[in-house]
């Protein structure tokens, strides 16, 4: 088996490709997140479940990555997903993109095209119209390979 | 000159029935992060808002950050309520407005 | 797998600009090209939602929209299968054309009617005709894009039979395996065995008609590395950059030969224009 191992060049070279990262970009540490998240969504203990995200273990680039999130509700006017919020917390700017539902929405899916600086686990979180906040985490491998192929 | 941004509708829907709308714009998403050729910092500038309207009313919002790639792409649902018109709208930073506009043929 | 000597893949990354860091993969090659295939097909899923098609958008109204010193529309271009007529042109290049008594492919083509329909002045249409990483593709490759997508769905099938037309087809099968430049390659060095690559980029064997009829298609191909349409002239351009080769202009023999070859070689394979690529 061919060895895989690759090296990295440093997050000065990784600027020019990602569009993401940068030298004199600060790194999100855990505790960053997680003011970025209260900023979000406020105090509620999120559980797991209910969100389905459609990821690639493997991007071969880290500028696009496609995606869908799912979070199952009846999308009535008594329970629907009032918002879903998506955070790359190793990117310099740890959010992707927050979506806003209503109950005439029909379904609470979302498909979009994130940008992720490095490997990383991806969280959403998604909020009910009652209160209740959900979670879940994907781990993410960006790779930069070949020579402009 | 820049390209229009791509709307799919489905070609006619029922009063009630559950449609998926997809997007396109054209748009570099400038995350502020990246280093033009002379090493400079190229400015950031995203589109920060997407809204989609329906007969006038807002059915679906996504704020965008620089985790979003360039040329964005968003696929969403809405329930049909009966016949009407959508009203697409990006903001980008600095306030500029793009805003494209499509009827849904319902049946 | 064969891989590329460790030493020549440092020399070319050396000189790639601005290649960035990647992973430390301990997964078998198995594990790793099946998942990098579940992103291509989720990014291949839908055609509609290729970014590249908002260029393709673009190139047709660049196409029927006066434009250029002399007010006027493309629509008078002959592309080879008459004036104006757009379907199936693409898949008949490259060919010989009287009126300007040179082989081209669309993208010269296209430059030539540009100059002499709408009156656009050559050398600023060849002064740095390619996007930068994060730019959207120029004019005339938003209407290449557009020209080449008019022809999806049918097979390459670019005659070949006039004296020039062989004459530029012999000419790009010899320069693809020429060594030459500082570094001694040819486009062989990297395109001239199967299961060649470098670090995760395969690299398509464009020598075997197989290979080449499943890659040559798919070009002008939306690129999510540099998050633009990536036209054959420019992917050319690039390669011989990446060669340390002197630069390639525009829509000259050199490139037109190469994309003859390129062509003859896919012969029979679909188009399918954008492509998505790495």
């Amino acid at each position: 088996m061919t060895d895989r191992r690759v090296f990295m060049l440093g997050l000065s070279a990784m600027a020019a490709w990602t569009g993401c990262a940068g030298p004199a970009a600060a790194q999100s540490g855990p505790r960053d997140i997680q003011a970025v998240v209260k900023a979000l969504v406020g105090d509620a203990t999120p559980v797991e479940g209910r969100i389905s995200l459609d990821l690639p273990e493997i991007a071969e680039n880290g500028n696009t990555i496609p995606y869908t999130v799912r979070v199952e509700s009846p999308m009535t006017d008594a329970e629907y997903v009032k918002a879903v919020h998506l955070l790359a917390p190793a990117n310099p700017h740890p959010q992707i993109g927050s979506f806003f539902f209503t109950p005439q929405s029909g379904k609470a899916t979302v498909s979009s095209r994130m940008r992720l600086a490095q490997t990383q686990d991806v969280l959403v979180f998604a909020e009910m119209s009652d209160g209740r906040l959900y979670t879940t985490k994907r781990a993410v491998k960006v790779t930069v390979g070949g020579c402009g192929g | 000159m820049s390209a229009k941004p791509r709307i799919r509708l489905p070609d006619n829907a029922r009063i009630g029935e559950v449609i998926e709308i997809k997007t396109l714009i054209a748009h570099p998403m400038e995350s502020g992060n990246r280093r033009n050729n002379d090493g400079g910092l190229v400015p950031r500038l995203l589109l920060h808002t997407f809204a989609a309207k329906f007969a006038g009313r807002e059915v679906f919002r996504a704020t965008l950050h620089t985790g979003t790639a360039a040329n964005p792409y968003i696929s969403f649902f809405t329930k049909v309520p009966g016949p009407g018109e959508f009203e697409f709208t990006w903001i980008e930073d600095g306030g500029a407005e793009i805003i494209e506009r499509q009827a849904l043929k319902v049946i | 797998m064969k891989t590329i000597r460790r030493n020549v893949c440092a020399a070319i990354l050396v000189f790639a600009s601005g290649l960035a860091g990647a992973v430390h993969a301990q997964q078998s090659s198995d594990a790793i090209e099946r998942e990098l295939e579940t992103y291509r097909s989720m990014m291949r899923s839908d055609p509609w939602s290729n970014p590249g098609m908002l260029d393709v958008d673009r190139g047709e109204t660049l196409w029927k929209t006066p434009g250029g010193p002399n007010n006027v529309s493309l629509e008078g271009c002959d592309l080879g299968l008459g004036p104006g007529k757009v379907d199936g042109a693409f898949a008949a290049l490259p060919r010989y054309f009287a009126d300007a008594d040179r082989v081209m492919d669309v993208e010269a083509r296209i430059l030539w009617c540009m100059e002499k329909l709408q009156g656009f002045e050559r050398a600023k249409l060849l002064n740095r005709p390619h996007p930068g990483p994060g730019m959207p593709v120029k004019d005339l490759g938003a209407i290449a894009t557009y020209v080449a997508y008019r022809s999806n769905g049918r097979s390459f099938a670019a005659a070949f039979s006039h004296p020039k037309e062989k004459e530029m087809l012999a000419l790009g099968e010899a320069l693809f395996f020429r060594r030459s430049g500082p570094m001694d390659f040819a486009c062989s060095t990297c395109h001239g065995d199967s299961g060649k690559r470098i670090r995760l980029q395969p690299l398509p064997f464009f020598s075997k008609p197989d290979e080449a009829r499943k890659i040559v298609g798919a070009w002008p191909a939306y690129r999510v590395s540099t998050a633009h349409v990536m036209t054959m002239q420019h992917r050319i351009y690039d390669c011989f950059w990446q060669m340390r080769l002197p630069e390639v202009e525009l829509g000259s023999d050199v490139p037109v030969a190469l994309i003859s070859y390129l062509v003859k070689q896919a012969e029979g394979g679909e188009i399918s224009i954008p492509g998505m690529k790495r």
